[in-house]
C-alpha cells in the first residue's frame, strides 16, 4: 500500500482503501452517503482537479468511479461508490468540481445514474428522444441486430 | 464521350466553324467537369477524404474541389460512421445544398453501417436510409484514388441525365433498409 494511500486513509476516517499497485493510483472506497463531504475534504487536501468520473455495472449495483488529480501532491487516487439498482442515484459533484458537469450527463446518458443537485441533467451522446440506457447490462433494444455466430 | 469533349478536334477537322450539340450534352459537359464537394467528415475516413484533395492525390485537377460551406457544392462526400445523433445535422446540410446534387458515401460505415453493423444502438446502417446516394465506395477507409474513381463514376451518371424530368435516369430512392431476420 503506498504511502499517499495510507496518508489520504489516515486523515479521512470515512474512506477505506481498496488496493493500490505499486507504481499505480490508490483507490479508495466511500460510502454513498457521505460522498460529498468526503470530496470536499479531498479537494482541501490539494486534489484540485476532476479527471475522470465513469461508472461500472456490477449487477446489483453500479459502481461509480472519480478520479482525482493533484498538481501539488503529484498524485492521483481514484475514489470508488456504490450505488444500489433500485435506487440509482448519488449526490452530483457539479459544486466542487464544475468539470463533472458533462461526465455527470454522460454517465447518466448511458447508466441511468441520477445525479442528484446535478444543474442541467439531460443526455449528452445520445439523441434527446433515445429510450434506454444503452450500457446497463439488461440493455435491449429491438432494433438490434445480434452478430451471428459465424462472423 | 459527349461531343464536347471534342469540340477542338471538330474545329479543327470538321467543314466550318459551328459546332452543334444538345443543351443536355453541354450542360452535364459542365456540371461534370467541376463537381465542388461538400466533405462530410464524421468520422476516419475524412482522413484519406482530406489526403485525396492535398497536392499528392491532387482532387483539383478533377475539378472537384471541398468548400466548407453546403450552398457552394454540388455533391456531399459521406466520410466516416454516422450517428443517430449526428444523423439531422446531416439531413440539414444535405437540405441546404443547392440542385443538382449527388450523394457519394465513402467508406464501408456510410454504405451498410460497416464494422457497426451489429449490436450497435447508435450508428445508422448505412445512409441510404435518409439519403439518396448515388455513389457506394467500399473500404475501410477506401484509398484516395477509389474516391476519385468514384467521382469519375458520378461524372458517367451526371452525363446521362436531362434537363427535361421524362429523360432523366433514375435516381436511387430512399428505402428503409431490410433487417436480417426479413431477408
Amino acid at each position: 500500500m503506498s504511502a499517499l494511500l495510507e496518508r489520504i486513509a489516515e486523515h479521512n476516517p470515512r474512506l477505506y482503501p481498496l488496493f493500490s499497485l505499486e507504481f499505480g493510483d490508490a483507490v479508495v472506497g466511500v460510502e454513498r452517503d457521505e460522498l460529498l463531504a468526503t470530496m470536499t475534504e479531498l479537494k482541501d487536501a490539494g486534489f484540485d482537479r476532476l479527471g475522470m468520473v465513469t461508472a461500472v455495472d456490477r449487477g446489483e449495483a453500479f459502481v461509480v468511479v472519480y478520479r482525482l488529480q493533484s498538481r501539488s501532491l503529484s498524485a492521483a487516487i481514484f475514489v470508488k461508490t456504490l450505488v444500489a439498482r433500485s435506487d440509482a442515484s448519488i449526490p452530483s459533484v457539479f459544486g466542487i468540481w464544475p468539470a463533472a458537469d458533462w461526465q455527470e450527463r454522460e454517465v447518466y446518458d448511458l447508466f441511468g445514474i441520477v445525479f442528484e443537485g446535478h444543474p442541467d441533467l439531460r443526455r449528452i451522446l445520445l439523441p434527446e428522444e433515445f429510450v434506454g440506457h444503452p450500457l446497463r447490462r439488461d440493455y435491449d433494444d429491438e432494433r438490434l441486430i445480434r452478430r451471428p455466430d459465424y462472423i | 464521350m459527349a461531343l464536347v469533349d471534342r469540340i477542338g478536334e471538330s474545329l479543327d477537322n470538321g467543314p466550318g466553324g459551328v459546332v452543334l450539340t444538345s443543351v443536355d450534352a453541354l450542360v452535364n459537359w459542365s456540371r461534370g467537369q467541376s463537381l465542388w464537394a461538400f466533405p462530410m467528415g464524421t468520422a476516419c475516413c475524412a482522413m484519406e477524404l482530406i489526403a485525396a484533395s492535398f497536392s499528392k492525390f491532387d482532387f483539383d485537377r478533377l475539378g472537384t474541389f471541398p468548400r466548407p460551406d453546403p450552398r457552394h457544392t454540388d455533391v456531399m462526400i459521406l466520410a466516416g460512421t454516422i450517428t443517430e445523433k449526428m444523423k439531422p445535422a446531416v439531413r440539414r446540410l444535405y437540405d441546404q445544398m443547392p440542385d443538382p446534387k449527388w450523394v457519394i458515401a465513402m467508406g464501408n460505415c456510410t454504405v451498410s453501417g460497416g464494422i457497426f453493423y451489429y449490436d450497435t444502438y447508435s450508428v445508422v446502417r448505412g445512409a441510404d436510409e435518409f439519403l439518396p446516394v448515388d455513389i457506394y465506395i467500399s473500404g475501410c477507409p477506401p484509398r484516395p484514388e477509389s474516391l476519385q474513381d468514384g467521382i469519375v463514376q458520378l461524372r458517367e451518371l451526371v452525363k446521362a441525365e436531362s434537363l427535361s424530368k421524362k429523360r432523366t435516369y433514375d435516381r436511387p430512392a430512399t428505402l428503409p433498409r431490410e433487417r436480417d431476420e426479413d431477408r
